[in-house]
């Protein structure tokens, strides 16, 4: 904001720099618009083969739909139902888990951030501790292990699944919410105390309208997570019944060539439109989680 | 870690809600990490085709390991594709963030095109670049799992294209951070842009630098989705000794495919595991300890000037 106002009395008193500012960046937006078309390409090539005859995408990706080949909401129309699963229930069953989960991860570590902040006994270093050593260790050591256990237990369906993703992401969370917290000032909570506030109530009233910035952080980053995690549920659902969208991607690329291209493609763009609904929404932030994690370390 | 504990009747009260409030948490989190964990632990010094039927077989497992040459391999394809990955990312990030540091007409429009790849899935990502890697290739007659330079420049190209929008907001923060006295002063004393880029404002971009360079790092050795998706280790070259080796795969799908091959394999893939997991929690450390270094010694400048 102040260097805003320094730049406009500046240009009110003399042209000049005012003048090579905009000259700079009408050359820096035209040489950024070929950059940056370089990164939408990919994804608008995917777009309008999407509208195309299935037959005329394998042929030529790079011709754009017209006469014949164009299709219209054809292939989206088939991609619903065809290949040897469903997308619509993949797609149904990608949104539920990915909110049924990251609802729990954020309502339980969040409440177990602030016990473990505020109580401060051996236990709770001890599993801050464990968390912090958790955020370290790749999937692939555990994967074998816990799919194995889950399906054991059977919590391999997708109304089980949130309680593992619980559990996995807990590291992350509590991470997060627990540096938080610490930054917190504690007079409020005792403040509340002393007017005979509970534990339960003040968690609910006090504490957990505070934690709104680091809320909305970690539930972009384990809503981003959960939506595009393809191996844990890959490994841990029942496949037969149940897929999520990387799933069932996946399948489609490894039956490349045999299955409808049309279809796949409009199966690509419909599993994009979540995604991008929650970047219009959260975009600011997004990009303040990112820059802010970074800091830190 | 500096705990700000409240005073003992709150601390009881909610001490009696321990089920209530972390219960839940550590009941989930030991049975989808701590337990597998230890049991992956002990297994890896097992043979086994499920936890339960576990024999302890010693270090057999990691003899195995080691002496496969296809996780050799794995490991120093993983180790180019970090090398390359950390400059075909962060260069290009670097300059774009410095050009869109500022706020113009557009700023955003440009940013948001640089992000959108990090907020789509490996998989689906991979599918995409098949795709178009393939109808490019087509123009040659060859297509993307033809040969492994390919392949592995292919893998390159999608998480460069993936990756630098994200350590692009990373740097613009802080560019963005960077005192602007400094700036002022190196203005005043007469700096031509290049040395107010190369010789004030990088010095201060050091530490984001160090950051970003260990996330590109411990990134590119956890690879799994897109290499999965893209190339899933194609093409095969076939030894002398009829041995078949997936030339493109990295550490990750390494582990993964080895666990697929058959059940005898189980134990090795798991010792594989083992090994990885040291190779990139090292990575983390180092981070760790990097970082909090630069950090103290920061401090201590500052004190003594």
């Amino acid at each position: 904001m102040k260097s805003k106002a320094d730049t406009n009395i500046m240009s009110s008193e003399k042209k000049v720099p005012d003048v090579t500012y905009v000259k700079v960046s009408a050359v820096k937006i035209l040489a950024f618009s070929f950059i940056s078309l370089l990164w939408v390409v990919p994804i608008v090539i995917t777009f309008y083969n999407s509208f195309k005859q299935s037959g005329k995408v394998s042929s030529d990706i790079f011709s754009l739909p017209f006469g014949d080949s164009f299709v219209f909401f054809e292939n989206y129309g088939k991609a619903l139902t065809f290949g040897n699963y469903p997308f619509f229930l993949s797609f149904a069953y990608s949104l539920f888990i990915s909110i049924v989960s990251t609802a729990l991860i954020l309502l339980c570590c969040s409440m177990a951030a602030w016990y473990i902040v505020r109580v401060g006994s051996i236990f709770s270093k001890a599993f801050y501790g464990i968390c912090l050593f958790s955020l370290a260790v790749p999937f692939q050591m555990v994967m074998f292990t816990l799919s194995s256990n889950a399906s054991r237990f059977g919590l391999d369906t997708p109304f089980t699944i949130p309680l593992v993703y619980l559990g996995y992401g807990t590291g992350m969370a509590v991470f997060m919410f627990a540096g938080f917290i610490k930054g917190l000032p504690l007079e409020i909570e005792e403040a509340a105390m002393i007017d005979g506030c509970g534990p339960i109530r003040m968690f609910f009233l006090v504490v957990f309208p505070m934690l709104r910035p680091v809320t909305i952080s970690v539930g972009i980053l384990e809503l981003m997570w959960i939506w595009n995690d393809y191996l844990l549920p890959y490994l841990v659902l029942d496949l037969t019944r149940y897929r999520t969208i990387p799933i069932h991607v996946q399948y489609l690329k490894g039956s490349y060539g045999s299955v409808d291209m049309g279809a796949s493609l409009a199966v690509i763009m419909m599993s994009l439109v979540p995604v991008m609904i929650v970047y219009i929404l959260c975009q600011k932030h997004i990009v303040k989680g990112i820059a802010a994690g970074a800091v830190k370390g | 870690m500096n705990t700000q504990a409240m005073n003992k009747n709150m601390r009881k009260s909610l001490q009696r809600l321990f089920p209530l409030f972390v219960l839940p948490v550590v009941l989930c989190f030991t049975f989808s990490f701590i337990i597998p964990f230890i049991q992956a632990f002990y297994l890896s010094f097992c043979d086994f085709f499920i936890p339960r039927d576990a024999e302890w077989v010693g270090l057999s497992n990691y003899r195995l390991a080691l002496l496969d040459l296809s996780f050799w391999h794995s490991f120093v394809i993983t180790f180019f594709f970090a090398i390359v990955s950390i400059l075909t990312i962060n260069i290009p990030a670097y300059f774009i963030a410095y050009f869109l540091k500022d706020k113009f007409k557009c700023v955003s429009l440009f940013r948001t095109s640089f992000f959108i790849p990090n907020l789509i899935g490996g998989v689906v990502l991979g599918y995409i670049w098949s795709m178009i890697f393939d109808g490019l290739l087509s123009f040659f007659g060859t297509y993307l799992t033809s040969n492994a330079i390919f392949g592995f420049f292919g893998i390159v190209i999608l998480v460069a294209w993936q990756q630098i929008g994200y350590m692009m907001i990373i740097y613009i923060a802080a560019f963005n951070a960077i005192p602007e006295d400094m700036l002022e002063a190196a203005e005043i004393d007469g700096a031509t842009a290049a040395q107010k880029l190369f010789r004030v404002i990088t010095p201060n971009m050091l530490p984001s630098i160090t950051i970003c360079t260990f996330l590109t790092l411990t990134n590119s050795f956890k690879m799994f989705d897109q290499n999965l998706a893209l190339t899933g280790g194609n093409p095969i070259h076939t030894l002398e000794n009829g041995m078949q080796l997936k030339t493109t795969e990295l550490l990750a799908l390494n582990i993964y495919s080895t666990y697929q091959i058959n059940r005898n394999w189980h134990g090795t893939a798991q010792a594989k595991a083992v090994i990885f997991t040291l190779l990139v929690g090292s990575l983390a450390l180092a981070q760790t300890l990097l970082t909090k270094e630069k950090k103290e010694a920061k401090i201590k400048n500052g004190e003594t000037k």
